[in-house]
């Protein structure tokens, strides 16, 4: 089996290989031309020049403005907390990820779906009602805000809440990336596995984990992304405390609001580069899993 | 200790199963499912009548509407022009495409404050695009459109990602089958080609409608919020937990957990179907 039912399957599209393009069978040049400038300008308005905006903004006051603004110890500061946040999210849910997808492919159980669904949960949910459950819960109103205050333990405005609703919002990507993906590879090389002596860790180290690596690289690309990047859900736990409980993100909402748009920008213009990188791993895997696809059709 | 798990597990010899359900539904409940209840048990501190007062208040009823109503008008810029993409991409070869290819999934990897920041920047009446649209009497930024920039933005890759594989895959003997009898390209798009992938535009359109709703960072910057005419719902709660008014904000935020969750079975749904329906043609 190929992984190609998760992961996007455009660089090897049966279509274009498959059978010359007769006229018969496709549009004159004038359509072709016509859509493709369509298309191109429609993501050029949407996409293109609003990524060039970023950086033409950071670097309008010159260089030396956007070198001051990233090292502003209160950028360096929230450049630290982001990626805490993301150090402590992307493991938990990987672990996460793993498990579910291990229970979910390799097992049946009564409320499989359900469970699935309950998994996806998360996407549905708005950002800053996920930051709101966790004040209804850690604030000093909630459920155990007074015990909290009694031990001295903040949550709220503090890192711990601004962990868990980064942990919340990137919660399903890991296990939704896994679980077709081991689904579809069966399993029947670690039964072999079990059957030759090996133990329940060592299958998931030997067999399962190195199956399904491109999957999970995949899976905790787009996760660190969402968590470096999160906004509304930290916005609502953080309390917006500069040099203290300030993401990224954050940060580039103070610089903006304070009328700062040069430092703004080149705050977010980090985060556009993260995002750029972010694309690039992302056409990487695809490519290696493209790759990976056609040596195993060949031999 | 692995020999313990598998008892459970009928027909199954691999170890694991316990465990790894178990730290699911442990995981799943501490993370997800206790802190959502949390928002339907806060609203229980609201009688009924309550309740209904703080979501049918005026102000919050235009900000469904501009929620609801940017959210459509998004997701259906998206479903045209998303197929559209989805089609030139698949179909067509053009210097830079795989550039562009990559470049779609750009809203889901940019955070969202920065695209928020940046749209404004581009179609404020001085910005990039927006100085030539001010002339012809098109404000943009600081209105309810450039909330629907926002969130067609955001929901830019869905439609995309959702048609771009059910595209790849179809056969292209129906459609030679169809030219070979006589039908023209429309014809044959209309009739063979639209029918196929229609599942796949609406679930890409649905996702990308349930993504807008509950959307804030990049609305918020763009909107101008101002009450009754471009404040999105999401900015609403945030406005009353400011105002440490945690009951009615949980309110409206419960109203929109029922609305998201119902999308999310929809969507589930016609995923199903749409998987159901690939399997089948094959």
């Amino acid at each position: 089996m190929s992984i190609s039912t998760t992961l996007p399957a455009s660089q090897y599209s049966n279509y274009q290989n498959k059978v010359a393009r007769s006229r018969a069978t496709s549009e004159p040049v004038w359509v072709r031309w016509t859509l493709i400038a369509i298309v191109l300008l429609f993501l050029t308005l949407f996409l293109i020049v609003p990524l060039a905006a970023v950086f033409t903004e950071a670097l309008r006051k010159g260089f030396d403005t956007y070198i001051t603004a990233l090292t502003d110890p209160d950028a360096l500061s929230s450049i630290k907390l982001t990626l805490i946040a993301a150090a402590i999210a992307v493991p938990l849910n990987l672990v996460f990820g793993v498990a579910a997808a291990w229970a979910i492919a390799k097992f049946e159980f009564r409320g499989k779906s359900i469970l699935i669904t309950l998994i996806d949960l998360p996407f549905a949910v708005s950002p800053v009602i996920a930051g709101l459950i966790y004040v209804l819960i850690f604030g000093l109103q909630g459920w155990f805000g007074s015990t909290l205050l009694d031990h001295d333990i903040k949550v709220i405005f503090a890192i711990p809440g601004i962990v868990l609703a980064t942990i919340f919002v990137t919660f399903p990507f890991v296990a939704r990336e896994l679980i077709p993906l081991m689904q579809a590879q069966g399993k029947e090389e670690e039964e072999a596995g079990l059957v030759l002596g090996a133990s329940g860790w060592q299958i998931l180290w030997r067999i399962t984990l190195p199956n399904v690596k491109w999957g999970l690289l995949y899976g905790v690309i787009l996760t660190n992304a969402r968590a470096m990047g999160e906004f509304g859900a930290v916005s609502v736990v953080s309390g917006h405390i500069r040099g203290l409980t300030n993401t990224l993100p954050l940060h580039v909402e103070i610089l903006y609001n304070e009328y700062n748009y040069a430092a703004a920008f080149a705050v977010a213009s980090l985060l556009a580069i993260l995002a750029l990188v972010t694309l690039v791993l992302k056409s990487f895997v695809e490519w290696k899993v493209a790759r990976d696809a056609q040596i195993n059709e060949k031999s | 200790m692995h020999k313990k798990y598998s008892k459970n597990a009928k027909q199954n010899i691999l170890p694991g199963f316990n465990l790894s359900l178990g730290f699911t539904i442990f995981y799943l409940s501490l993370i997800v499912l206790i802190p959502l209840s949390a928002a339907f048990i806060k609203t229980t501190e609201l009688s009924f009548s309550e309740f209904w007062a703080v979501v049918s208040a005026p102000r919050v009823v235009a900000s469904y509407q501009l929620t609801f109503g940017a959210s459509l008008i998004g997701a259906l810029i998206n479903a045209v022009f998303g197929l559209l993409t989805a089609w030139v991409l698949v179909r067509y070869t053009f210097p830079g495409k795989k550039i562009i290819d990559a470049l779609v999934d750009l809203p889901f990897a940019l955070p969202t404050a920065v695209a928020g920041i940046a749209l404004t920047a581009v179609y404020a009446g001085n910005g990039w695009i927006g100085q030539w649209l001010e002339p012809l009497g098109i404000k943009v930024a600081f209105t309810p459109i450039g909330v629907i920039v926002a969130l067609t933005f955001i929901g830019l890759p869905f439609v995309v990602r959702t048609v771009q594989p059910v595209l790849e895959d179809l056969e292209a003997e129906t459609e030679e089958a169809a030219a070979s009898l006589g039908a023209n390209r429309w014809q044959t798009f209309t009739k063979i080609i639209f029918p196929a992938i229609w599942p796949a535009l609406l679930t890409g359109f649905a996702l990308a409608f349930a993504r807008a709703i509950g959307e804030y960072g990049s609305v918020i910057f763009i909107a101008g919020n101002v009450p009754f005419v471009s404040e999105i719902t999401p900015l609403i709660i945030i406005t009353k937990l400011e105002q440490y008014e945690y009951a009615s904000a949980t309110a409206v935020a419960v109203v929109m957990l029922v609305i998201s969750f119902l999308l999310l079975f929809a969507i589930n749904g016609l995923q199903w179907w749409v998987n159901r329906r690939a399997t089948a043609l094959t």
